[in-house]
């Protein structure tokens, strides 16, 4: 041990007083409180236990990992001592607060926490219940170590789905209630809060014994199939997906359905703006801009308060596109010649000029000022009009769906590698021929009229438009959701929105929490794993024909002359 | 005829002449050089011609058409490509798509043809892509064409700089250091590559180059610039003799000192960098 770098008493030391620190940081925040009283399994574990001892689990692991792997069982005594020292930190932390009144300055150093961090047991006897979970949270993580890489990996990933499914479990019960049959099933597997005890020993066997088996068969060629059974596989899968998306709000409901429509929306933005970011790399943080001239113009095209033009939701449409499309370029002109930094400044001044001027009170005949636009007109198809969330929905899956197939064929085209081209280097890119001002400016303006578009069935959707929500948190979520999921890749706007605006939404108590979350988030997404949730993928363009005989004129450079 | 012909182009940075009043003529289906001192000019020269600077005294000409002062992509248009002394690839696409970005002068479709890509769009995609895998056998880098460009070889990146320079089908390509960094057998594929682009392709070739072995083997006229003004023209034997040269190199005086006998390049190291010829 001596030869280490650092003794391991000090990496127990400092890996405990880290994770504590973070566990103490969380408790202060209120989140451990907030969250208690949601269970993953019912009155057994809360989310509140899982963030306290996430943290001293994962350190507990670290230490085990950075100070041995030839003596087992010492990893696991070191990880226990680390578990230990979190929890020393945090009994501190009880007891201080015993002492002091710490919510003169931390309000939510409240009893309720003590309580929850004692276990509701007696002070003396809770302190020991405290340490020894530490301790053994420490352990476990370190025993980790121990477990062959299958039944690790198996064990982490079981584990990662019970807390998910316990988190989300108002959407499913809600999902799943809509079988009759399936209904006792659900009472036995699910709780008033979070999985019943059994439930949850039940879905880790079952998706530890799935996931043991994928990760045996990982590497091996799959079933042999021709090409037209793939293509019968790969049109049946859609056939699915399409006919579930399709169900998915009556399954739902109104209140699923409300959250579905603002990740549909956000996933609309998220297109447009991985056009601007992802593909052109030009940062853009003002681009909430496009969304409120869409919804203002919407509004002021519709709304009969206004009284300019009476126009049906379909009449306006084009020209709320139009005028997106329009300011897109607007914007695009005249930092054509500005990068990164620069750019980054230009536009997110461009969007709280915005909307500024909708809350101007010199523009308020027109935009309404504070009190907005009322009244906007709803979409109809035929008789029926789009009012319910349900029903928006399928506007919004359409507008999805249109954008998510221009983003995919512009991804792959003639325009396309020339966004690329300049988002790798601008200066080769013009010397490759690539018109720098109109390839941009179409980046611009494809970008704008998919936040445009969202911004019209935004304000059909709730049928006014105020300046507040246009503010920029809006293209920071966008931008986030964009690098959560993966820059530049399409379904990675997809499973970013759903992280970030969808998770938030179901679980009502993050909301206070949610930027917070956001941050740590995004960095620990930066450390860890840079490329997104769902990284963009290359097309394969080189057929593989070496086998083929090279025509003569082809051959290889490298052929000696001299 | 001369595909390039410099008149008197002077180029200036704040109060710095970087280069003096250079003429040059590239002959058509010719290999020459430019070589001299670093800092000379030879890369500002490259630059003027290609758009990226526009020079403030003198003209150029691209096949008897002046050129100065068209954009970066227009001179590109008009078939002037080049590579880069430090390599600039595109890092993070794939070699196919780096020299598809290099074909793109050459095609036509545009925003809306994309979104719909009809037969004419998916025709020229195609026809694009197996010129590219051409492109690529023409380098010698089948089989690396899905690799991202950034984990390609040192020798395999200048290269599939060449290739994509060649995918805009250059009447004149302007290469900046072709060899640099190389090893003698690398050198020697990139020299016969070189050879290759105009005997097979008839494309004109305007190389800098600092190898002397290089330089000497394959040009067939070469410039010298030394503080962006030129002090010798000729042929490789010439210009290895040339007193005005092994001054500009070695300094003042030096030619007299080495005078008997002249120093010859045939027996110059390959690189420069640990030769008594270069000015560091």
């Amino acid at each position: 041990m001596e030869t280490k770098p650092l003794p391991v008493w000090q990496q127990v030391v400092r890996n405990g007083l880290i994770a504590g620190a973070a566990a103490l940081l969380i408790s202060l925040v209120g989140m451990v409180e907030v969250f208690s009283r949601r269970d993953i399994i019912f009155q057994v574990i809360s989310t509140g236990h899982v963030m306290l001892f996430a943290s001293i689990l994962a350190f507990g692991y670290a230490t085990a990992h950075q100070s041995t792997k030839r003596r087992p069982l010492f990893g696991v005594l070191m990880g226990l001592l680390t578990g230990l020292v979190g929890g020393v930190v945090l009994a501190a932390l009880v007891l201080l607060g015993q002492v002091v009144n710490l919510r003169t300055m931390f309000i939510n150093a409240s009893p309720g926490l003590f309580q929850f961090l004692t276990f509701g047991d007696e002070l003396a006897v809770g302190l020991l219940q405290l340490l020894l979970a530490s301790a053994i949270a420490g352990g476990l993580g370190a025993s980790f170590l121990l477990l062959p890489a299958r039944l690790r990996n198996t064990v982490a990933q079981a584990a990662l789905w019970v807390t998910l499914i316990g988190l989300v479990r108002d959407l499913l019960v809600t999902v799943i209630s809509n079988w009759g049959p399936v209904r006792p099933f659900v009472a036995w597997i699910f709780a008033r809060s979070g999985l019943s005890l059994v439930g949850a020993v039940f879905i880790f066997v079952l998706l530890g014994v799935l996931y043991f088996w994928r990760y045996g068969r990982r590497g091996l060629p799959g079933p042999e199939r021709t090409l037209e059974q793939a293509r019968a596989l790969r049109i049946a899968k859609i056939g699915i997906i399409a006919i579930l998306l399709l169900l998915l709000p009556s399954i739902l409901g109104i209140f699923f359905s409300e959250i579905l429509d603002n990740v549909g929306l956000y996933i609309l933005m998220g297109l447009g703006l991985n056009i601007v970011v992802g593909f052109a790399g030009l940062l853009d943080l003002g681009y909430v801009a496009f969304f409120a001239i869409g919804a203002y113009t919407m509004g002021i095209l519709t709304s009969p308060e206004l009284g300019f033009a009476n126009l049906t939701y379909w009449q306006a449409l084009p020209f709320a596109l139009l005028a997106s499309v329009i300011s897109g370029i607007l914007l695009g002109l005249p930092v054509l010649r500005m990068r990164g930094d620069y750019l980054a400044i230009v536009t997110l001044g461009f969007g709280e000029i915005v909307r500024l001027l909708a809350l101007s009170d010199w523009l308020e005949p027109y935009l309404g000022g504070t009190q907005g636009i009322q009244v906007i007109a709803r979409p109809r198809i035929g008789s029926l009009e789009l009012a319910t969330q349900q029903q928006l929905y399928y506007l919004i899956l359409a507008g999805i769906a249109i954008a998510g197939f221009i983003a995919w064929r512009l991804k792959d085209s003639r325009l396309g590698r020339s966004w690329m081209a300049l988002r790798e280097d601008e200066d080769v890119a013009r010397a490759m021929g690539i018109n720098h001002v109109t390839t941009k400016l179409m980046a611009f303006a494809t970008g704008a009229f998919f936040a445009g578009l969202s911004g019209t069935i935004f304000a059909a959707k709730l049928t006014s438009a105020y300046p507040h929500s246009f503010n920029l948190l809006v293209s920071i979520i966008v931008l986030s959701l964009i690098i959560v999921g993966g820059m530049g890749s399409i379904p990675g706007v997809i499973v970013g929105a759903l992280a970030l605006v969808g998770l938030p939404e179901l679980l009502r108590e993050f909301a206070e929490f949610r930027y917070l979350v956001y941050g740590a988030v995004l960095i620990t997404m930066m450390l860890v794993r840079p490329e997104g949730l769902w990284p963009e993928e290359r097309r394969k363009l080189e057929l593989h024909e070496e086998e083929e005989p090279l025509p003569e004129e082809l051959a290889p450079a490298i052929t000696s002359a001299d | 005829m001369a595909v390039l012909e410099a008149i008197k182009v002077t180029k200036r940075f704040g109060g710095l002449e970087a280069l003096h009043q250079v003429d040059l003529e590239v002959k058509e289906q010719a290999i020459q050089s430019i070589i001299g001192p670093n800092g000379a000019g030879k890369t500002t020269f490259f630059n003027c011609v290609t758009g990226f600077y526009s020079p403030e005294e003198g003209d150029i000409l691209l096949e008897g058409k002046s050129i100065v002062g068209l954009s970066n992509d227009r001179v590109t248009r008009l078939g002037i490509a080049r590579t880069y002394q430090n390599i600039r690839l595109f890092k993070n696409m794939t070699a196919v798509e780096n020299i598809l970005v290099g074909m793109h002068p050459h095609l036509k479709t545009g925003l809306i043809g994309s979104i719909l890509r009809g037969p004419a769009v998916r025709r020229e995609e195609e026809e694009a892509l197996a010129e590219a895998r051409r492109l690529l056998r023409f380098v010698g880098l089948q089989g690396r064409g899905d690799m991202m460009s950034s984990n390609l070889a040192y020798g395999d990146q200048r290269r599939l700089e060449i290739g994509r320079a060649l995918a805009s089908r250059p009447k004149l390509l302007l290469l900046d250091e072709p060899t640099a960094g190389m090893n003698p057998a690398e050198t020697q594929d990139t020299m016969n590559l070189i050879r290759r682009l105009r005997d097979e392709l008839g494309i004109t070739i305007l190389l800098i180059e600092h190898q002397m072995r290089v330089v000497m083997g394959i040009s067939e006229l070469i410039t010298v610039l030394d503080y962006g003004a030129m002090i010798a023209e000729g042929l490789p034997k010439e210009i290895q003799d040339d007193p005005m040269v092994i001054e500009a190199y070695l300094g003042q005086g030096s030619a007299q000192e080495l005078a008997p006998p002249p120093p010859s390049f045939k027996d110059a190291p390959l690189t420069t960098k640990d030769a008594p010829l270069t000015t560091s």
